[in-house]
């Protein structure tokens, strides 16, 4: 059982990562966050970064990794409150979050979610009606 | 020689005032002083500086002004170079007023001590060493602090040539004004991310309309910038980008790979579009038929 | 140029890539540094820590505060025992791993600062320096 909370809001999951992460706690909350997408059912992911100073390419293989399992489940992954200097950084490091979406903040990122679930949905119902 | 610098300290004290007196007629003489106008704000610090030498001296060495009997005199000193540096006097003209004292001192000794010329010879050595330091930490307190405020200065110019301004709801401009150098586009940009954070704006223009010149360095940081922007959830379009640096872009053959707009304008028409805003006339009254 | 003051730490485990993300923090705060550069040198010491860590074996890093006249800069250096690496250019190029990783270990160390060198003997170990100057 990871020690990072996830939390439940509708049918999304927000996890908000606070700590230094190493590899045990990475491995912990990657397997947790499967099951609970299969458990409630959720169709989407959020990851709050706001609070790293730091994200590395360790972490960044922990989001693509978060973002690649839970497409594989119908579920949609943005990472929120990305710090600037971090972005800067990422930049540099010539990291890409492949399949990971982004978004200003915990609000933006539910409306995000809210909106391609929308659009998947009756992409859906037009395909099957 | 512990005698020699007791005896100098204690006749700073007796003397106190008349060499107030020498040192202020002194720097009115002093052809590298200049009129610092109030003349009891000079006296009350030549005072203190008089004072101050004679507590340093009282603590034992005249020959080494860093332990913590000099503490106070160097706060002193900090504190008139900070105002002199900030008034826009030279560091010679700050420094003269400590050199100024010499004349004073080596006249005081050399009534004191007179016929002894051995040791008035070591006491006026004894003197100089000392004043030299102390006129040589004003100096370089003088350095350190204009250099603190030309930092500040430059920062304060640079916030407010490039200020970013919100537009509307969850939109940004940054008009760039001016020659563009590396240093200064990193912290432009640094800030455009900061405000992004700030106001949760989703999408920022940035208008280069008046940036004479940009070159492959300040493109990069451009394109960074974009990535870095992008990243963490939002998105840049730019505007303003005139037929000679569009010519410079392709021919360094760079991609930009981002939206560009002639004008900062049609970048707010875009802008408002894509956040799902949308401009529109007020009903005109209906014209009466003819 | 002088060394002003440093450090070691031993590099066993994540723990420890934990441990030197915090250190390389502290140090690049006392230099001065600011908010973007200490990131990048944190991002960075955390790159090459973990490969130390996950491929060298374990080892130790070295910082240090350097100054060289009125520019001040950190300076890390890693060194493990661990197998080595025979194409030194190979493990440098974007995205190869051998591990499952990203790939972008050393390469991405080396874009985030200024200086970077890396000597590596197959069978004797690993040798990184990088610094970044404020």
């Amino acid at each position: 059982m990871s020690e990072i909370p996830i939390l439940k809001i509708g049918d999304c999951l927000l996890v908000s990562i606070q700590v230094d992460m190493h590899d045990r706690l990475a491995m912990a909350l990657q397997d947790d966050l499967t099951q609970r997408i299969v458990a409630d059912r959720a169709r989407g992911v959020m990851i709050d970064i706001s609070a790293l100073e730091i994200v590395d390419s360790f972490i960044g293989r922990m989001l693509n990794n978060i973002a690649a399992m839970s497409r594989v489940l119908d579920a949609v992954t943005v990472v929120v409150g990305m710090r600037p200097a971090v972005a800067i950084t990422l930049v540099e490091l010539g990291l890409a979050l492949t399949g990971v979406r982004t978004a200003l903040n915990v609000d933006k990122g539910l409306a995000m979610i809210r909106s391609i679930i929308d659009k998947s949905e009756s992409a859906d119902a037009h395909r099957d009606g | 020689m512990p005698r020699n610098e007791a005896a100098i300290t204690a006749l700073i004290e007796k003397h106190q005032q008349s060499l107030l007196t020498a040192w202020l007629a002194a720097q009115k003489r002093d052809g590298r002083s200049r009129d610092t106008g109030s003349d009891a704000a000079t006296t009350d610090l030549a005072r203190q500086f008089l004072q101050q030498l004679h507590k340093g001296g009282s603590g034992g060495r005249l020959d080494d002004i860093s332990g913590p009997d000099w503490a106070p005199m160097r706060e002193l000193l900090d504190d008139f170079s900070r105002a002199r540096a900030t008034q826009g006097f030279s560091p010679s003209e700050t420094a003269a007023f400590v050199f100024s004292l010499k004349e004073p001192l080596f006249d005081m000794l050399r009534g004191e001590t007179g016929t002894n010329a051995e040791q008035l010879a070591r006491q006026i050595w004894i003197v100089t060493y000392l004043l030299d330091a102390l006129g040589l930490y004003t100096i370089e307190s003088y350095s350190r602090i204009r250099e603190e405020v030309i930092g500040r200065q430059q920062q304060e110019l640079l916030e407010l040539s490039t200020p970013v301004v919100e537009l509307w709801d969850g939109i940004l401009a940054l008009p760039l004004i001016g020659t563009l150098d590396s240093a200064r586009t990193q912290i432009v940009m640094e800030n455009l991310l900061e405000r992004i954070v700030a106001s949760g704006a989703e999408i920022a223009i940035i208008d280069i309309t008046g940036v004479p010149t940009v070159d492959t360095l300040v493109a990069q940081h451009l394109i960074k910038t974009i990535s870095a922007a992008r990243l963490m959830g939002a998105d840049c379009i730019l505007s303003g980008i005139r037929p000679q640096i569009a010519q410079t872009i392709v021919h360094l053959g760079l991609e930009l790979n981002v939206v560009s707009k002639a004008t900062m304008a049609d970048a707010l028409g875009l802008a408002l579009r894509r956040t799902g805003k949308a401009i529109v006339d007020r009903a005109r009254p209906v014209e009466s038929r003819v | 140029m002088l060394i002003e003051t440093g450090e070691t730490m031993p590099l066993r485990n994540s723990d420890d890539v934990v441990r030197v993300r915090q250190a390389v923090r502290a140090r690049a705060v006392g230099a001065g540094f600011s908010l973007v550069d200490q990131t990048k040198i944190v991002t960075a010491a955390s790159e090459v820590a973990r490969n130390t860590v996950d491929y060298g074996g374990g080892g130790t890093l070295r910082i240090e505060v350097l100054r060289d006249g009125r520019r001040t800069g950190v300076r890390l250096t890693f060194i493990d025992q661990g197998p080595g690496i025979a194409d030194i250019a190979k493990a440098m190029t974007d995205g190869y791993t051998t591990g499952g990783g990203l790939g972008l270990g050393l390469s991405g160390a080396k874009r985030l600062s200024n200086e970077f060198a890396i000597t590596s003997t197959p069978g004797s170990g690993t040798v990184v320096t990088l610094a970044r100057w404020k």
